[in-house]
């Protein structure tokens, strides 16, 4: 793998980020109801082709770093009932993240 | 299109636009020799042929042998591979998340229907369902009370919306009342539901 055809991995494991704010007119894989909002990374899934290319014929490269990120119910919800110690945990790919 | 596959799609009823774009899409595919007839079938088999006692072989398993589980949830690939269970390369990479007394899983897709089809085949409908998609990352535990999962009221719920490359399977608490009880016995009280998280494994 060549550093061209993957980004660099850029965050760490605990770190705090955001999710970008985005609704592109191609495909992609960031849910509505987690962007905007902060967590931290949980875990790097792995490199991965870029779905949002390889949807529409590309080749998926740069490959982009996937994270699981972290985020509590309470922020996301304000009205969640549950635990507030609840969290949900999504995979999203480095290009939608931001440092917070 | 292939005539063989044609068979295959014969119904009593008319068939749905979006069947109809599937088998559009199929011989579009087929004609430019991207994909034939017998890889489609051959990938249809492969998936008829997974089903829950698959996913509930492999958490019996873990449930007796602490060596087996720990390699589990660290690389679910090369433990499976011990059992014979093979997870073909180009599929999804599988995580293995452990369900316990301080921490419960749940497993979502909100964008589709990403599902660890390699253990489950198959979803059930419901898993592809609008409402059940909304819900689970909205209101898990009052998903969860519907379809019967008990977390403790202390655990901390763990939603987890597998968008991407990753597949989830959930490793539900060993019931009590189980200890002494054989691999087999043990798979029998893993339903598919536990394995998604929406429910506890059966008690015998």
């Amino acid at each position: 793998m060549t550093s061209t055809s993957s980004e660099t991995v850029r965050y760490a494991d605990g770190a705090a980020v955001r999710v970008r704010v985005g609704y592109p007119a191609h495909h992609f894989r960031t849910p509505a109801y987690i962007q905007g909002h902060t967590g931290l990374v949980d875990a790097l899934c792995g490199v991965y082709p870029n779905p949002e290319l390889l949807a529409h014929g590309g080749d998926g490269l740069p490959r982009q770093p996937l994270y699981r990120i972290r985020l509590r119910q309470t922020d996301l919800w304000p009205d969640y009932a549950g635990n507030p110690a609840d969290t949900l945990l999504v995979d999203v790919y480095q290009h939608w993240l931001e440092p917070a | 299109m292939t005539a063989t596959h044609v068979v295959d799609h014969i119904h009593d009823e008319p068939m749905s636009e979006v069947a109809l774009r599937s088998v559009a899409i199929e011989a579009l595919l087929a004609e430019k020799g991207l994909l034939t007839a017998d890889e489609v079938r051959r990938q249809v088999n492969l998936m008829d042929g997974r089903t829950p006692a698959d996913g509930a072989r492999v958490v019996a398993r873990a449930w007796v042998d602490d060596g087996f589980k720990a390699r589990l949830l660290a690389d679910s690939r090369s433990a499976l591979a011990e059992m014979g269970v093979a997870i073909p390369e180009e599929t999804p990479h599988l995580t293995v998340v452990e369900n316990t007394d301080d921490v419960h899983h749940m497993v979502v897709c909100t964008l589709c229907s990403c599902y660890p089809r390699m253990l489950l085949g198959r979803p059930p409908d419901w898993y592809k369902s609008l409402a059940y998609r909304a819900r689970a990352v909205r209101d898990p535990r009052g998903v969860m009370a519907e379809f019967g999962a008990q977390p403790p009221d202390d655990a901390e719920v763990r939603v987890l919306d597998s968008t991407a490359d990753v597949r989830y399977l959930v490793l539900p608490r060993r019931p009590s009342g189980t200890e002494g009880m054989g691999e087999e016995e043990l798979a029998a009280l893993v339903s598919r539901d536990s394995m998604i998280g929406v429910t506890d494994a059966l008690t015998p």
